[in-house]
């Protein structure tokens, strides 16, 4: 089925999942821990708007609840607290030299060729927006792993699994039409806990090898050598 | 009386470019707090510049003489096929999207071939970089440019925008790809910030203005008023292609003047835009601009696989 027999709200959400996978992009591609922390706000608010909006053409009411938590959590919540870090450490400053950017960029895009190819054959009987937004929905996780596999600071690991949440979260309103209420609060607390959490790891690690470079985990000793 | 009008239709290109700039110029003065010359200024220089003496050095070959009216009538060539006011003219049956590609690569090589010519060492470093930066930015256009030929099923110009007219409003995902990746080729192609100053020719990293160095008189106006065709070249296809609203489907009069207003005001919000992102941005180091090149690349790329993953029938 083409995109233009389809009714406003599919073309809608086709966009917004258009737009997330861009914001995935974005954030692999992304040196600046600030610019990336406000690309995943972003992120966080299309999730919003892609919530709210199944939730009024569905008429799901419980969808608005989950919507207003993303909205609280992943868009001023969780950003405002990784951006106090950065700042109160800061990191503000430092652009992370990434290596081999043009090559993560052109691994990230046969990512996505790749999580459509998974796909196509699973889905095969159910309708064409759900094959197109699971798609999007699993490389939006693999982007996410992606970017914690090529960045070196702690912070923009959290960045990274926070999105590969995002992933799944945006797959759950799609292809379930959201998922029961219990679930979602769940969810959204753990996502709550974890940041607090490592929050309190950000610290720790700062105090003990005086950076937030992982690289510099692999070496256990305390001397030099 | 087809061929009247598309005649008509690239003259009025090649006139209003001009103005364009000039409103553009304008537009910039306005937000950095500055002066603002007159609409018309660029129409004065061009005047000034043609009724001066071209002063052409002693070592130049016949390319360098020639060049400015190669590259101007290739750039008029290029206008002639892009749908202005109207669709379905006889000149946009002639060449597709590929052959304006073309225009714009056979335009450039004239230009990095008179900035070598003359064997200044300015006017050969100003011309490699052009055709480094070119080379990294016509991929991009291309993917933007084949995933709306996707869409359309056809190159040419003209029917692709009568098949997104028929459409109606779709949401395309993909068309929010291709238009960002043409915006950020555009600014590429046509030398503006961060890619390159339009504005000073002082600066040891400019590109455009390091080849037209020994340019001078009515070579210096034609090469100058080429750039302004080619900078509302851009700014048509930008808009004429994702947002064709306005355009003339018929000849009437009526038809034709309410697209030459639709343009006109497409044109301007198209350059109030461009000039506040050149307010805010810097311009870039030379070696930052293949980062940015590729990420328009990328965005075409994205396009291209978000037309086929998200909206191509199965």
């Amino acid at each position: 089925m083409n995109i233009e027999q389809q009714d406003f709200y599919t073309q809608a959400i086709l966009s917004m999942a258009a737009l997330i996978g861009l914001a995935s992009f974005l954030m692999l591609g992304q040196g600046r821990l600030l610019r990336l922390i406000f690309v995943f706000a972003l992120q966080g608010l299309l999730l919003t708007l892609t919530a709210a909006l199944s939730a009024y053409s569905l008429d799901n009411h419980h969808l608005y609840i989950s919507a207003g938590l993303t909205l609280v959590l992943k868009v001023m919540f969780i950003p405002w607290m990784l951006r106090r870090q950065v700042l109160a450490m800061h990191m503000n400053r430092d652009v992370e030299a990434l290596e081999n950017k043009t090559l993560v960029m052109l691994g990230g895009a046969s990512l996505m060729v790749f999580s459509y190819y998974v796909l196509h054959p699973i889905v095969q009987s159910s309708s064409t927006i759900m094959v197109n937004a699971l798609a999007v929905s699993l490389s939006v996780v693999l982007l996410g792993m992606l970017l914690m596999i090529s960045h070196r600071q702690a912070v923009a690991h959290v960045v990274g699994f926070m999105s590969i949440e995002n992933g799944l979260f945006f797959a759950a309103i799609v292809a379930t039409n959201g998922m029961p209420m219990v679930v979602e609060l769940g969810i959204a607390f753990d996502v709550l806990v974890a940041a607090v959490l490592f929050g309190i790891f950000f610290f720790h690690i700062r105090t003990s090898i005086d950076s937030l470079d992982v690289d510099r985990l692999n070496r256990l000793n305390e001397i030099d050598q | 009386m087809t061929w009247l009008l598309a005649i008509f239709q690239t003259l009025l290109f090649v006139a209003l470019a001009p103005l364009l700039a000039g409103w553009l110029k304008w537009c910039k003065c306005h937000l950095q707090n500055r002066q603002a010359p007159s609409l018309l200024q660029p129409y004065r220089e061009l005047l000034k510049l043609t009724r001066k003496q071209p002063v052409v050095a002693e070592h130049a070959s016949w390319i360098f003489t020639r060049a400015p009216y190669i590259i101007f009538s290739a750039t008029v060539l290029a206008a002639s096929i892009v749908p202005l006011i109207a669709v379905d003219l006889p000149t946009a049956a002639i060449a597709d999207v590929i052959v304006l590609v073309g225009f714009f690569a056979f335009a450039r090589f004239f230009l990095a071939l008179a900035g070598l010519d003359i064997g200044t060492a300015f006017g050969g470093m100003g011309s490699s970089r052009e055709m480094t930066i070119s080379s990294l930015a016509e991929p991009a256009m291309l993917m933007a440019i084949f995933t709306l030929t996707m869409t359309a099923s056809t190159t040419n110009l003209s029917f692709a925008i009568v098949h997104v007219l028929n459409e109606g409003l779709v949401l395309r995902p993909s068309f929010v790809f291709a238009l960002f990746a043409l915006m950020l080729v555009a600014i590429a192609e046509t030398g503006r910030i961060p890619v390159d100053n339009p504005d000073t020719h002082l600066e040891l990293t400019m590109i455009h203005e390091a080849m037209i160095l020994e340019y001078s008189g009515r070579h210096l106006a034609l090469i100058e008023w080429a750039s302004q065709v080619k900078l509302m070249l851009y700014g048509v296809l930008i808009a004429n292609i994702f947002f064709p609203w306005g355009i003339a489907q018929g000849f009437s009069i009526q038809a034709l003047a309410y697209g030459l207003l639709a343009i006109i005001v497409k044109l301007a919000l198209l350059a109030i835009l461009l000039s506040i992102s050149e307010t805010l941005l810097a311009k870039m180091r030379l070696f930052r601009v293949q980062e940015y090149l590729s990420f328009a690349y990328l965005l075409g790329l994205l396009g291209m696989l978000s037309h086929i993953i998200l909206e191509a029938s199965r």
